[in-house]
């Protein structure tokens, strides 16, 4: 039969040559192979020292920004909710008393936020339909794992932008007071 | 024997008692980071720096499990087992020529725990009884693989006991004796002030006899690819598959000190042992040229001795562990036919070819 490919290789069957009895040309064949990846650069990345880098597009986990001034932009409208195709989040609206001018952009605010992130895909369509520019997935933070189910539901206290480093988080576990102090030093 | 040289000896064989433990420690270490760096890994490097800790952990580990002793096996005969293969793994160092010897004023002081003139067949004689050490445990077992396990490193250790006895003899014939310190002695040509000092090795004089050796070395300490006595694959885990706790550490720990002890010998037998290229040379610089008195010229000359016989052991070790990762495991029927047909006829037209290059006066 004619080979279509013409990468088909004859195998003939040949009685086999001294060389090829005697075992040991192919077995310093062998060892020089073993002895070249000796030397050869390992993959390994020894994790929680080295990370490896995340791809620009990356969508991670989400965060909830506050403007320039520090309120919060969220102002509960649901479209995230409902653009979610894995129904990962709830919110409950509430309204804006006098004097939280300076925590809430919009009359409107979310009282409630929650996030699922086990039912969360990642799909970022949440982000997408956010119009006032108040959910964002985060290319470089991951929801790191938890022991139990319930750790998994992110609510405010997780998701938004903290303003002082205290209040800050680092993969969605708060920060300790030495992290924070370290943070405030990188900052000033 | 004076009593001072005796307390000198047994500070030797406590040093190499010592060493050969460590050295065996270091190798379960060494052959993990080898196997890793062969397979594009890295390897343990968590327990303390680069992993070096990790032989600790382990024997932590081996020391807290459970002893185990599984029903209707023989207790005796089942802790006899793993004893008798770390005894007789750890007495075979006692006559290997790590050094020459050393100069204290008036005493001089061998680097070798014994010095006896049979020490070659000292050698083979304790190295042959570890099997008795797997031959016991496998048995004691009271499981089928055990048996298998035990039966075939017996026959296995047979076959090719008796090709590196022939291989030796052409050694033998060469050297004119059994001692192992006049062998390395004679290993070095003190003429030759170069590079040139290494072709007095045996290795060169007797190429042939040394990849019998080398052949059946690994099968002797039960190595890939020879290490059917413990294949995984076939027989669970060979003769030390009923093992558990330390019993099981003790089986490892003697496979290792067993590669040591057999590199140490073929360093001695076929690379010179203590002798190192540019020795006389190196000699001539301390007593001359350095302005040290005699007997510290001579003792660093030893020293330095002792380190090149043990770069040659290591070099020999990381050999068996390159070999470990690279060769598959042969069949049975392969590796009785390898013994019997090939390696022993071989040996055979060895010692003819050595006597008629002797009685032709080619080689000394």
């Amino acid at each position: 039969m004619q080979s279509l490919s013409n990468r088909a290789k004859i195998l003939e069957k040949k009685p086999m040559t001294l060389a090829e009895r005697a075992y040991l040309p192919a077995i310093f064949q062998g060892l020089s192979i073993t002895l070249r990846h000796f030397f050869t650069k390992k993959a390994t990345i020894r994790y929680p020292e080295e990370t490896r880098p995340f791809s620009p597009v990356f969508r991670g986990l989400h965060v909830l920004k506050r403007d320039e001034q520090g309120r919060e932009r969220c102002t509960a409208c649901g479209l995230c909710a409902v653009a979610c195709p894995a129904e990962a989040i709830t919110m409950v609206a509430g309204e804006r008393k006098k004097g939280e001018q300076n925590l809430y952009r919009e009359e409107k605010y979310a009282v409630s936020y929650e996030i699922n992130m086990l039912r969360c895909i990642f799909c970022g369509l949440c982000e997408e339909a956010c119009p006032k520019a108040a959910v964002y997935l985060q290319a470089d933070k991951m929801a790191p794992p938890r022991f139990e189910r319930d750790e998994f539901i992110y609510g405010k206290d997780r998701l938004v932008e903290p303003v002082a480093p205290d209040t800050r988080s680092k993969r969605g576990i708060q920060l300790t007071a030495e992290q924070a102090d370290k943070l405030r030093t990188q900052l000033a | 024997m004076t009593f001072e040289t005796l307390g000198w000896q047994g500070l030797v064989i406590l040093v190499v008692f010592g060493l050969s433990l460590l050295i065996a420690t270091y190798c379960t270490y060494a052959e993990r980071v080898i196997a890793a760096f062969m397979q594009d890994r890295v390897g343990p490097d968590r327990a303390g720096p680069y992993g070096l800790a990790q032989p600790l952990a382990d024997a932590v580990k081996m020391f807290t499990k459970e002893e185990f002793f599984p029903g209707g096996a023989s207790k005796a005969l089942f802790t006899l087992g793993p004893c008798l293969a770390m005894t007789t793994a750890l007495m075979s160092s006692a006559v290997i020529p790590f050094g020459n010897a050393m100069q204290f004023g008036d005493t001089s002081v061998h680097l070798q725990g014994i010095e006896i003139n049979v020490g070659m067949l000292y050698i083979f004689g304790v190295v042959s009884l570890g099997v008795y050490g797997v031959m016991i445990g496998g048995w004691a077992s009271n499981n089928k693989f055990s048996l298998l396990g035990a039966i075939r490193a017996a026959s296995q250790n047979i076959s090719y006991e008796l090709a590196m006895g022939l291989a030796l003899i052409a050694v033998l014939m060469i050297s004119g004796t059994l001692s192992l310190r006049e062998i390395t002695l004679q290993q070095t040509n003190p003429g030759a002030w170069h590079l040139g000092d290494i072709f007095a090795w045996n290795v060169f004089k007797q190429p042939i006899g040394f990849i019998i050796f080398l052949v059946c070395a690994f099968a002797e300490t039960n190595r890939t690819p020879f290490d059917l006595p413990e294949c995984e694959t076939e027989l669970v885990g060979g003769y030390h598959t009923e093992y558990s706790s330390m019993k099981l550490g003790l089986y490892l720990f003697s496979e290792y000190i067993n590669i040591l002890v057999v590199t140490a010998v073929m360093s001695v037998l076929y690379f010179g042992g203590f002798n190192y290229p540019f020795q006389y040379e190196f000699l001539d610089f301390l007593s001359n040229k350095a302005g040290l008195s005699a007997d510290w010229a001579h003792n660093i000359f030893v020293l330095m001795g002792v380190v090149a016989m043990f770069m040659k052991i290591f070099m020999g070790i990381f050999f068996f562990m390159w070999v470990r990762w690279t060769l598959p495991r042969f069949r049975y029927d392969q590796l009785m036919r390898l013994g019997w047909t090939i390696l022993i006829p071989l040996a055979i037209f060895n010692i003819l070819l050595t006597g008629g290059l002797i009685t032709t006066g080619i080689i000394k």
